[in-house]
């Protein structure tokens, strides 16, 4: 059996690089591009009250059932967009009919612009190195 | 000895119930939303797919978070011979998670919403889950005492207990504007939270199956060994640092992807370990294979070796950027959250409640048959999500792109495949907890019966359960 003064020793060394490694990532922001306004922010939280990562994702995380919309503002038309957003029904018999007020989607056309803005989601366009990682 | 009588469905027997019944609802919701696939639009006016999809994951989740929380809080008191140190505050917790599971599923159901994927419910919910969790978390740190010469397995729920809570409150942290208000560092952490939050549970579920694993071989060996040990710490390694599979394709920080990359190698040590000692699993299982509990501790064995062959393929980032995205990450997480963390914990669910006032020996043949009938049709379910995550792949990387609804109609011949294994897998998995839950429930509202009906394995640990 493993002594307990060396379990002790390797969690403290773990337990120290973790709390390091999680701190660093708290207060570095990688990415100044994918800072938002208050109009975005706003439409984010839109994003999550109607739930739309149940079946869409962003940077391929989130739902199935629609398309990932990391980069759709660049796409398609804002109007289309709201039209979507108003009754999708003419479009998809899949989507729910949110009749969105106008603030609202205003807020999330904010959101999905900022979201474009933030990066790609194309994996198409990643680079494979041959040490296995990848890039963009 | 007392005999089995209602007395026996007590508090901590009922953090397991209440998480069957939530894994039976959960496979019905799961199966509703499949339909949605096939049918597009069914329900659509009442029970549209952003109720549902979220109705099937926390009624899962929340499966797995009671059944874990029930199985530590029996086998702690078995591992100590005493009872917890608190068992009021047990009572207070159970009812603060059942009321608030309730509320969170009632919530969807009106389309009230404001969280994010897995905690889709309004973030005001998540504070009674966070106060339900420190009493659980106050209770096993007082029961376990001290850590010296302790097996492995208390390592390993004070490890879950006390990641859970980290990750949970990680998770929340977007409520913050300077998360929330950059979205790729939001996403960085949320997923950091979700990643790591899954290694918590998984280590309240493995440590309390290696209890139950060395309490039904009454080999003692294993908990204190180095081996032991050395899997134990892989595993916390991998909780801490191996998250970043999730967000390769981020545009975050670099060294996210390298560190998850050579942390997730470590993998390989495990399955290793797996394949080496086949043989010995094999002669272990033909010994106690009679035993119910233990049919799943086996099941879940392989599906341990799959889930991992498939997640370590994913950690590499070069092939992660076929499988992002796609129905293999679903695939994967069926296979980790039902092959896995379900079987392990209806092992648990056996051992823990096969005690009542009632025989099961007349569900014997049943329960044969529809264990392989399960582990079957999830195999089948399993090979369905790859395919179709495999044929989605192609749409993702072709050069140019059809439509996506295009592409989706292509997919329907496996995701017709996908709900039929489904509806299997719900089945058998219903008619494997019914008797669980109905013998629970009958011999609590029924009279005690002079008839003994305890077989004689469950006789064996009567006085653990006596602690329960």
């Amino acid at each position: 059996m493993a002594s307990d003064k060396h379990k002790f020793i390797l969690i403290t060394l773990l337990l120290t690089a973790f709390l390091c490694y999680t701190g660093y990532l708290y207060i570095s922001l990688p990415r100044k591009t994918s800072a938002i306004d208050e109009q975005s922010a706003a439409g984010k939280l839109v994003w999550q009250k109607y739930n739309c990562g149940a079946c869409h994702q962003v940077y391929g995380l989130g739902g199935y059932l629609g398309p990932d919309l990391t980069n759709e503002y660049r796409f398609r038309d804002t109007s289309v967009i709201k039209l979507f957003l108003k009754d999708a029904s003419i479009f998809t018999p899949v989507m729910p009919v949110f009749n969105m007020p106008e603030p609202e989607m205003e807020a999330l056309l904010s959101y999905l612009k900022s979201l474009d803005a933030s990066g790609k989601s194309d994996l198409r366009t990643f680079k494979v190195n041959q040490n296995g990682t990848i890039e963009q | 000895m007392e005999p089995s009588n209602n007395k026996q469905l007590n508090t901590t027997k009922l953090f397991i119930v209440a998480g069957l019944v939530l894994l039976g609802l959960g496979m019905i919701y799961g199966l509703t939303g499949a339909i949605q696939y096939l049918v597009p639009g069914f329900l659509k006016k009442y029970f549209s797919f952003e109720k549902v999809r979220p109705l099937h994951v926390s009624a899962v989740v929340f499966w797995i978070i009671l059944g874990a929380m029930g199985s530590v809080l029996i086998y702690l008191q078995q591992h100590t011979g005493k009872k917890l140190h608190a068992p009021m505050l047990t009572k207070i917790q159970l009812l603060v998670f059942l009321f608030t599971i309730l509320a969170i599923l009632t919530s969807y159901y009106f389309g009230v919403f404001g969280g994010r994927e897995y905690w889709e419910f309004h973030p005001l919910l998540a504070l009674p889950i966070l106060s339900g969790w420190i009493l659980f978390l106050f209770n096993v740190v007082k029961s376990i005492g001290t850590l010296k010469n302790q097996p492995v397995y208390v390592w390993m729920w004070l490890t879950g207990v006390v990641f859970f809570l980290f990750t949970f409150l990680e998770s929340y942290l977007w409520i913050f504007p300077y998360f929330r208000n950059n979205i790729v560092n939001d996403m960085t952490i949320q997923w950091k939270s979700y990643g790591s939050m899954v290694g918590a549970w998984n280590m309240l579920i493995y440590g309390s199956s290696f209890f139950l694993m060395e309490k039904i071989s009454g080999e003692k060996t294993y908990s204190t060994s180095r081996m032991g040990f050395l899997l134990y710490f892989i595993g916390l390694f991998n909780l801490m640092f191996n998250w970043g599979h999730h967000i390769y394709t981020l545009p975050t920080h670099h060294f996210i992807q390298y560190i998850s990359y050579v942390v997730s190698m470590t993998e390989l040590l495990i399955l290793g370990r797996i394949i080496y000692e086949w043989r010995a699993s094999v002669s272990a299982a033909r010994r106690h294979f009679h035993h119910a509990a233990y049919k799943f501790l086996i099941a879940a064995d392989v599906w341990v070796f799959l889930s991992l062959l498939l997640a370590i393929c994913m950690s590499v980032p070069a092939i992660n950027i076929y499988t992002h995205g796609t129905y293999i990450t679903v695939a994967h997480t069926m296979g980790a959250t039902i092959g896995i963390n379900t079987f392990l914990l209806l092992a648990i669910a056996f051992d823990i409640l096969h005690e009542t006032c009632r025989s099961f020996e007349h569900n014997n043949k049943l329960f044969n048959r529809t264990f392989f009938v399960i582990n079957g049709s999830l195999f089948a379910f399993w090979i369905s999500l790859i395919l179709v995550g495999v044929m989605q792949s192609k749409w993702q990387m072709s050069e140019p792109r059809i439509l996506f609804g295009a592409m989706m109609l292509q997919l329907r011949p496996f995701l017709i495949s996908f709900f039929v294994f489904g509806l299997i897998l719900t089945i058998g998995i219903v008619i494997i907890i019914y008797p669980l839950i109905k013998n629970q429930l009958l011999c609590y509202f029924t009279p005690t019966t002079n008839q003994d009906h305890t077989p004689t394995v469950a006789k064996e640990s009567m006085s653990d359960n006596d602690l329960n």
